[in-house]
């Protein structure tokens, strides 16, 4: 590798506190192993899709324990990618609070949208 | 003039303006699936009991896009480390990986799409209705692909493993069996014997279409989600092909610079990875 | 993102010290395009924001005069325009005046100039869609925010530059789209500016039409914003200059900063409203469209399942924060001028800054109160009901705390705090009648009449309109290195005050009477049955008085016009950078400001209305003026 790339990795090292190239060193096995966790919760969801839970679990018929299974599932995934893989358990906190807004916005627009349904006589609860 | 903060990071804040700006990017981005996630919800919901489709999808193709999405976001993610550790050729490797997953994805992505353009839904006007695959090459019949779906002339048309239902779609269990569609794959070697080949002449077509968005709101949310995530893959990929490739000699003036950029690329991709995290069940599997 | 950048700045020697070097470049001579027409100086950005957004706020006022020539005469070809209109838009768009009996005998008129169906609701749809996406919110956010937010935080730029560059590209081209539309087979959108689906689906037969183009500028209008919102974010986060610490800012910079986090969240549900709109309108979709929908007595040929509902969700989830969108700039605008004009600190800051961050929150979870009819239930209507009127706290708060900083103050009645005073009352009177609408009991007997265009006007027109002239006045110093004519100005102060009354007033009384919102004759359909259940003559009749107000209130404008024209070369000249004895940042810099806007790096040590502080020398104390204490320029006391 010529000089400019060597002189490239040392300013890199020194320029970041946070993520240092040793630091960085350390994660790459974690990356890894996230990796593979996120395939096998793949496998799993879909694995979960062909069983019929609500034989097995409380409620019968009025709880759809499919749905409820595959998203924890998928929001478990999506902790693992946005928590290590965007960094955001180590993020700084301006970032944290820019996302509480979102996350709550986000929660308003979901929740309140289908409550506005409740009483109209377009809702079809089904399974 | 420079603008302050463009590579080093604000002392109070500990970030680079980049980075603000690409979380801030990416919080509109989850508002703006987050609506279409919310008009899926709403649609579904809305849906008579029981006219809901499951299983439409192929979910072997789905689970492997899942999966070169997920070893595309650990590349990118190495890729980002090995620049920290200042192997550019390292990063310049995972980073050609992770524009091949892109290139699987999509390519994996358009074959299901040709699938369900070529599968159709015949209502006759005996009121019976014929759904399969039309065979182009014994189909005489010209056969629109795209709205409006009107027949012209004279010809035969060739269903492959036709699932005939009787009369469509009065009773609960007749547009059940319609949603149903092909068989979990298992049983598809069965199900090919089960269901032959069907020829149904124009004059008896009524009306028809193709599974394309038009078919009815699952096909319109599925095209309209998959689509718009697509659209992301391709953008992303070209941004970092961008910076891999054409833009690569910035790393030798500015390392700090190129990595930051490598950096907020790589957020992006994994906001399309984690989208598709969602979209799998969703569209798929439930 | 920044590779040009990067290798422009690679040609300076010092660029590893840009930290605490800008400003000093030397200034290359650009090209014509570069510097008026791609300029990534967010100064040129505001104002080709500026000047854009007058234009569009022109169009659209002759759009409403002119369908309020329909309303005040319906049937009658339009003078003026009339034939001109006749010519470009076609028969079918433009009518001739039938033959009429005069004195028991035939009389062919044929005066083309007929305002028709089509056209008045393309006129109406494109008048809101015009106002408020096109003209208000880039005038308030786009033309201001650009020009100046970053002054006042002491930043050299916005920190993206080019995509500020593209932001406004986007904003122009959407502009563009909007109005080609009128010119297309089916003319412009004609479904309101909410577009509702399904009509605005099926309006017209064949695509693309109005609406088509209608949703494709929006996501070029929805794509401007949201860049413009990024940009802004990120540079009140990472360029305030240093010592200016979140509760330094000048309240209009938390005014433009509560607003780009609106843009940015609230903006794209609409913009995937537009995508699902789009497939409806192009690919046949049913997202909007129920099961067994029948159009002109025909059943529809799309597949259903859709619901019309989900629109109004996706539009509203913007619609409401939009509302604050265009609100709030306005009352950063105003604060500044009071602030300047009464000689002394705003009453309350720390609450008008917490006041407007509730807003930006409650903003979010109040939409449904434009749907009460939509036949929600009682609970989440209650819930919306209640979250709206909280919402009017935080408004309230604001509008009291700028009410009591004008008590004891030595007020300076020039042009810019005619118009911010204005504001206040004007506001005032948008806002608490609005809550008869926050009610869904009272809102069911007025929901879309006439009472509701005038709360909304109220708020908009000579409220946020009035902040908008106000920091016309109030900055164009700033930006020309002259005064505007004070004579003038206020001349149309008063004009325009006197005329925005008149107009905005009797519809309330209008929409009281129940004179529903979309009438193409102005209600005079109604006219002639029974006092009881029809209208009267009276509260139609108003329709003339309201329109003569509006065409008055077109005249009015002309002596801004001129003034703002002429002023550029002729007006009175500024005698120091600081003209209004101003406190904040931006008045620091030279007149224009120069490309990177600062001569040396700015430090601020205090807040930002110090106004008559007891021993000063001068009756403000700029926020760069050191302490007593601290080292540097010592302070005259």
């Amino acid at each position: 590798m010529s000089n400019s790339m060597q002189h490239a990795e040392h300013s890199v090292a020194h320029d970041d506190h946070d993520h240092s190239a040793e630091e960085v060193r350390k994660h790459v096995n974690r990356y890894l192993l996230i990796g593979l966790a996120l395939m096998i919760g793949t496998g799993l969801t879909v694995w979960a899709a062909f069983i019929d839970f609500g034989k097995f679990l409380p409620g019968g018929e009025s709880v759809n324990w499919n749905v409820i299974v595959a998203l924890i599932i998928a929001c478990a995934k999506g902790f693992l990618v946005v928590g290590f893989f965007m960094h955001l358990i180590s993020e700084k906190k301006m970032i944290y609070s820019v996302l509480a807004f979102t996350v709550f916005f986000f929660a308003a627009l979901m929740y309140l949208t289908i409550w506005s349904m409740e009483h109209s006589n377009i809702v079809h609860l089904q399974q | 003039m420079e603008i302050p903060y463009a590579v080093k990071p604000r002392p109070d804040t500990g970030l680079y303006n980049a980075k603000v700006g690409i979380w801030l990017f990416l919080a509109s981005e989850v508002m703006l699936f987050g609506a279409l996630f919310s008009s899926y919800i709403l649609l579904r919901v809305g849906a008579p009991a029981g006219t809901w489709p499951h299983h439409w999808l192929n979910v072997i193709l789905g689970m492997i896009n899942t999966i070169v999405l997920i070893a595309s976001s650990v590349t990118v993610v190495l890729s980002w480390a090995s620049l920290k550790m200042g192997q550019f050729g390292r990063y310049r490797v995972f980073q050609a990986i992770t524009l091949l997953c892109a290139l699987t994805f999509m390519l994996i992505k358009s074959f299901e799409y040709r699938d369900k353009f070529n599968h159709y839904e015949f209502q006759l006007k005996d009121g019976s209705v014929v759904d399969g695959h039309v065979d182009w090459e014994k189909t005489t019949a010209k056969v629109p692909k795209w709205i409006p779906f009107k027949l012209s002339g004279e010809g035969k048309i060739v269903v492959e493993h036709a699932n005939v239902i009787s009369k469509y779609p009065t009773t609960a269990e007749n547009h059940a069996q319609l949603m149903e569609g092909p068989a979990p794959l298992s049983k598809e070697a069965k199900e090919a014997e089960e269901r032959p080949e069907k020829e149904i002449e124009v004059s008896q077509v009524k009306a028809f279409s193709n599974y394309g968005p038009w078919h009815n709101t699952y096909t319109a949310i599925y095209f309209t989600l998959t689509g718009l995530h697509a659209l992301h893959v391709v953008g992303g990929a070209i941004v970092i092909f961008m910076i891999w490739g054409p833009l690569a000699g910035v790393y030798r003036k500015d390392p700090v610079r190129y990595t930051n950029r490598v950096e907020v690329s790589g957020l992006f991709w994994h906001l399309v990875d984690l989208v598709w995290i969602f979209l799998f069940p969703v569209l798929y599997l439930l | 993102m920044d590779s040009a950048h990067s290798a422009h700045s690679h040609t300076h020697a010092h660029d590893h010290d840009h930290d605490h070097d800008h400003g000093h470049d030397e200034h290359h001579e650009l090209g014509f395009w570069q510097k008026y027409i791609f300029s990534t100086d967010h100064k040129v950005i505001g104002v080709q924001y500026g000047i854009t957004a007058l234009l569009f706020l022109f169009f659209g006022f002759v759009l409403m005069m002119m369908m309020r020539w329909q309303l005040a005469y319906p049937g009658h070809a339009m003078p003026i325009v009339g034939k001109f209109l006749y010519k470009i838009l076609g028969p079918s768009m433009v009518g001739v005046e039938p033959d009429q009996m005069v004195n028991g005998v035939m009389v062919a008129k044929g005066n083309p100039g007929v305002m028709m169906p089509d056209l008045y609701n393309s006129f109406g749809a494109m008048h809101g869609t015009i106002m408020v996406f096109l003209a208000i919110v880039p005038l308030a956010f786009g033309a201001f925010g650009n020009f100046v937010t970053p002054l006042q935080i002491g930043a050299p730029d916005m920190t993206f530059p080019r995509v500020n560059m593209v932001s406004y590209q986007f904003y122009f081209w959407g502009g563009v789209i909007m109005l080609a539309s009128f010119f297309i087979p089916g003319g412009a959108a004609k479904s309101g500016w909410t577009s509702y689906s399904p009509l605005a689906t099926v309006a017209d037969a064949h695509v693309p039409n109005g609406q088509t183009f209608w949703i494709i500028g929006m996501v070029f209008l929805i794509t401007s914003s949201l860049l413009g919102a990024v940009n802004f974010i990120t540079t009140i986060i990472q360029l305030r200059a240093k010592g200016l610490s979140w509760m330094r800012l000048p309240f209009f910079v938390w005014a433009q900063f509560v607003t780009a986090f609106l843009l940015l969240l609230a903006f794209p549900p609409l913009e995937a409203a537009g995508v699902l709109q789009l497939m409806d309108n192009l690919l046949g979709t049913s997202f909007f469209l129920p099961t067994g929908l029948v159009v002109a007595g025909q059943a529809s040929v799309v597949s259903g399942g859709g619901s019309p509902l989900l629109w109004q969700h996706l539009f509203w989830f913007l619609g409401h924060p939009e509302v604050y969108v265009l609100i709030l700039p306005a009352m950063g605008i105003v604060t500044e001028i009071i602030a300047n004009n009464t000689r002394k600190p705003i009453w309350g800051y720390r609450s008008m800054v917490y006041a407007a961050m509730v807003i930006g929150f409650l903003s979010f979870i109040v939409w449904a109160h434009h749907m009460y009819l939509t036949g929600m239930g009682t609970r989440i209507a209650t819930f919306f009901q209640t979250t709206t009127m909280m919402i009017s706290i935080p408004s309230v708060i604001i509008l009291t705390a700028l009410f009591i900083s004008l008590w004891g103050g030595s007020i300076r009645f020039n042009t810019p705090m005619l118009f911010a005073l204005a504001f206040l009352p004007m506001f005032g009177i948008g806002g608490l009648t609005g809550l008869p609408l926050g009610f869904n009991a009272s809102d069911i007997h007025l929901h879309d009449t006439y009472y509701v265009i005038a709360h909304f006007h109220y708020i908009v027109a000579p409220g946020t309109i009035f902040g908008l002239f106000a920091g016309i006045y109030y900055w164009y110093p700033k930006i020309t290195g002259r005064f505007m004519s004070e004579t003038w100005g206020k001349v149309h102060f008063t004009l325009s005050f006197i005329f925005m009354n008149l107009l905005f007033m009797p519809m309330f009384i209008q929409g009281m009477e129940g004179m529903s919102r979309r009438m193409y004759d102005g209600g005079t359909f109604y006219l002639g049955t029974d006092q009881v259940h029809g209208l009267s003559n009276w509260v139609i009749g108003l329709n003339r008085n309201i329109s003569m107000a509006a065409w008055a209130l077109g005249l009015a404008q002309i002596p801004f016009i001129v003034n703002f024209f002429y002023s550029i070369n002729n007006g009175k000249k500024i005698t120091n950078d600081n003209p209004w004895g101003a406190t904040t940042l931006e008045w620091q810099t030279p007149t224009p400001p120069p490309h990177g806007n600062f001569e040396k790096p700015i430090e601020v040590f205090r807040g930002p209305y110090e106004y008559s502080v007891p021993g000063h020398v001068t009756d403000y104390t700029t926020q760069n003026e050191p302490d007593k204490h601290s080292h540097g320029n010592p302070v005259r006391s």
